[in-house]
């Protein structure tokens, strides 16, 4: 099945304030779509509505992922289906080493899917090897997750979580936010050396730049909580070179959907 | 008189000639004042101000009995060791307030070390253990030191000549076990010697729901330079009532530190006393409590700067569930000589239910003014964002809280140097916040998971 995520018509609200006012989005596997727009038009809130965060109150609307209704699913099953969202702003939680947390949710995600847990020594190996997907060198055992880690940091773990759980949908909100070139470079070959036919990423981000290394079959445009415009990966760099007023105004003329 | 008191009065009057120290005129003569103390005081109630939030006068029984006689010996020690992993610890065994032993009350070691039952070291050393002995000035402190003073039976005395620095840490296991309502109170002695040091480790549990009201005091003195790491376990049924009082008096460089553990209560109220005398002295008071059901914990702490350059340190932390309550009171008091004065405090809470009660209370008195104190209490619920996050990776709601609750706890076993102990709270820990720890009735630290061990062969005396 080559379809793996549709959202209809998504109305989302966050305490009586409609954020998302009709999305329409559809992703196949093997495929990487981008999602750009200026800031408060509802990106960061369409990737939480998908990792499941009760905060935010559909309205109207359908999301569909491997055929399953999305809404019947809790937050973690939905991990456990193999969604990732790696968080703009990844939280800081003393005392949880990295280690410690990942083997919790590798083995709840394994026995969710009738496998048996990771022996210790399994596991180990595993994280060594998938350190090296964002060239992490920090013992990671003895860490708590996030807790005193830079910007960098931070977003190098959120895509080593990703490397250690294999996710099938990717769902990566402003990753780029805060990295300087050389982590830019690194949290990019991070995501696409999991890059498979079989897996679909979606990028959240505000500049083209990291599209440079990430290179997108579809960018959108999330603008008023709808997305305004779909084309190839040029669409990016005319908005880069233009701006997001031009979308504005064609919005406010009638001229986009 | 209230008939708790009346019937403290008849005990006292009953078995006064036979109390340990009862031939000597000084222990004879404390203890009478002790008791004309309490006489007239009584069981402190709601209107005393650290005992405002649960009255131990409401939870007395009026017809308690007291065990004036040591047991006939039975090898409970040996059913007791706490299998502290790797831990070589010399273990010293109360039952109902008597030190059981074979045929050795009080032990004289080939380095002047003393250890062994305070009633035989108030026979066997009268001069050593006067020097030391009930220097807390009863009408300064709360009514239950005169209630102990008065009528205590034994306890724990540990002498530590100077410049030993002991390697193997003393466990102290303190044993209820009942068929009527019964008073025990313990009261422990352990000085510390000048450049001396010890780790003491303690653990109070209790047998079957046995209604007893547990009086304990300990008095600590830690001469020049001398170091004491006191740990200790409280994991009692929900019947008991424990009151552990401990007064510590530091002399100069000296340092104290402690960790307070209560894995379950009754009704357990920790009365940590600590009076900085000298300048340059340090102590550190670390706790923990973790209560859930009609639990009721309570931290009094009383950090009395008397001296200047003195430092002290209180990080004390707590999880209510159900409908347990716990109290956490602060005092620090700083003389006005006491200048270059370091205190800090720390009360951190985490209530898991509505019904859950929990209150902390930092009470800064400040009479020097070159100084640096500082306080911060916080209640709180569990952070909503981490758990999105951690469930957001595929771990289910109750994981997460437990992922979270044992990370909050668990800081506190941080601070202990023994490394096999700290091993074994982690798991303590870790067992209590999945709700494993009480499982089993007979023993509930688990101290011997090898050996059931049954009371019923033991022919208690009272």
């Amino acid at each position: 099945m080559l379809q793996m995520l549709e959202i209809n018509n998504l109305h989302v609200s966050i305490k009586g304030k409609e954020i998302l006012k009709g999305v329409n989005l559809k992703v196949n596997r093997g495929e990487v779509h981008a999602i750009m727009g200026p800031n408060g038009t509802g990106k960061s809130t369409l990737a939480s509505v998908i990792a499941g965060k009760e905060l935010f109150e559909v309205t109207e609307g359908t999301i569909t992922y491997k055929n399953k209704n999305l809404f019947d699913l809790s937050i973690e099953d939905r991990a456990r289906e193999g969604i990732f969202v790696g968080f703009q702003y990844p939280v800081e939680i003393p005392g949880v080493s990295i280690s410690n947390f990942m083997k919790t949710a590798l083995n709840e995600i394994r026995q969710y899917r009738g496998l048996p847990p990771l022996t210790a020594s399994e596991f180990l190996k595993l994280m060594e090897e998938k350190k090296k997907v964002v060239e992490l060198t920090a013992k990671l055992s003895n860490r708590s997750v996030n807790e005193g880690f830079s910007g960098g940091e931070k977003k190098k773990n959120e895509i080593f979580q990703m490397a250690m759980l294999e996710p099938e949908l990717s769902i990566l909100d402003e990753t780029d936010s805060g990295l300087d070139i050389d982590a830019l470079r690194i949290v990019a070959n991070g995501v696409n050396q999991l890059k498979t036919k079989e897996t679909a990423t979606i990028v959240i981000t505000h500049y083209q730049r990291l599209l440079d290394y990430i290179v997108p079959d579809v960018v959108h445009v999330l603008f008023d909580g709808k997305i305004v415009k779909s084309g190839p990966k040029e669409l990016a760099l005319e908005l880069e070179e233009k701006g997001y007023d031009w979308i504005k105004q064609e919005y406010e003329q009638g001229k986009l959907i | 008189m209230k008939p708790f008191t009346q019937n403290i009065q008849s005990l006292y009057q009953a078995h006064k000639q036979e109390l340990a120290g009862s031939d000597q005129p000084q222990i004879a003569a404390k203890r009478e004042t002790a008791a004309n103390h309490f006489f007239q005081t009584e069981l402190p109630t709601r209107k005393y101000e650290t005992w405002r939030h649960h009255a131990i006068d409401e939870l007395v029984s009026e017809k308690y009995d007291i065990q004036t006689q040591p047991s006939p010996y039975q090898p409970v020690n040996e059913y007791f060791k706490c299998e502290l992993k790797n831990i070589n610890a010399n273990t010293y065994t109360f039952l109902n307030g008597w030190y059981v032993h074979e045929n050795s009350p009080l032990t004289v070691f080939d380095n002047g070390m003393i250890i062994g039952s305070l009633a035989e070291a108030l026979k066997s050393h009268p001069a050593l253990v006067s020097e030391y002995f009930a220097k807390q000035d009863i009408e300064k402190n709360d009514n239950l030191l005169s209630l102990n003073e008065a009528l205590f039976t034994d306890g724990l005395f540990v002498y530590i000549p100077d410049n030993l620095s002991v390697e193997i840490p003393i466990q102290l296991i303190s044993i209820v076990h009942c068929f009527s309502p019964l008073l025990v109170q313990q009261r422990n002695l352990i000085v510390i010697g000048k450049n001396s040091s010890l780790s003491l480790v303690q653990c109070d549990d209790s047998f079957k729901n046995c209604e007893s009201f547990i009086n304990n005091v300990t008095e600590i003195f830690l001469q020049q330079n001398a170091h004491l790491h006191y740990y200790k376990l409280e994991n009692k049924d929900e019947k008991s009532l424990l009151v552990n009082q401990v007064y510590v008096n530091q002399s100069e460089y000296s340092e104290f530190v402690a960790n307070t553990i209560t894995f379950n209560a009754g009704f357990v109220r920790n009365s940590m006393n600590v009076n900085l005398n000298e300048p340059e002295a340090t102590t550190k008071l670390y706790g923990l409590y973790l209560v859930d059901k009609e639990q009721y914990v309570d931290n009094q702490i009383f950090v009395r700067h008397f001296a200047p350059n003195c430092t002290s340190y209180q990080l004390y932390k707590g999880i209510a569930d159900d409908k347990a309550s716990a109290n956490f009171n602060g005092h620090i008091y700083v003389a006005p000589n006491a200048q270059q004065t370091n205190a800090y405090q720390s009360s951190k809470n985490i209530s898991l239910t509505d019904e859950a009660r929990i209150t902390t209370q930092p009470f800064l008195e400040i009479y020097a003014d070159d100084v640096k104190c500082s306080h911060g209490s916080t209640v709180g619920q569990l952070d909503e964002e981490a758990l999105y996050y951690l469930r957001s990776r595929g771990i289910c709601e109750r994981n997460a809280r437990r992922l979270l609750l044992f990370a909050f706890a668990n800081e506190m076993a941080e601070f202990v140097d023994i490394e096999s102990l700290r091993e074994r709270l982690n798991d303590m820990i870790r067992r209590r916040l999945s709700g494993e720890l009480t499982i089993c009735d007979n023993c509930r630290l688990h101290c011997s998971a090898e050996h059931h061990f049954s009371f019923e062969n033991i022919s208690i005396k009272l």
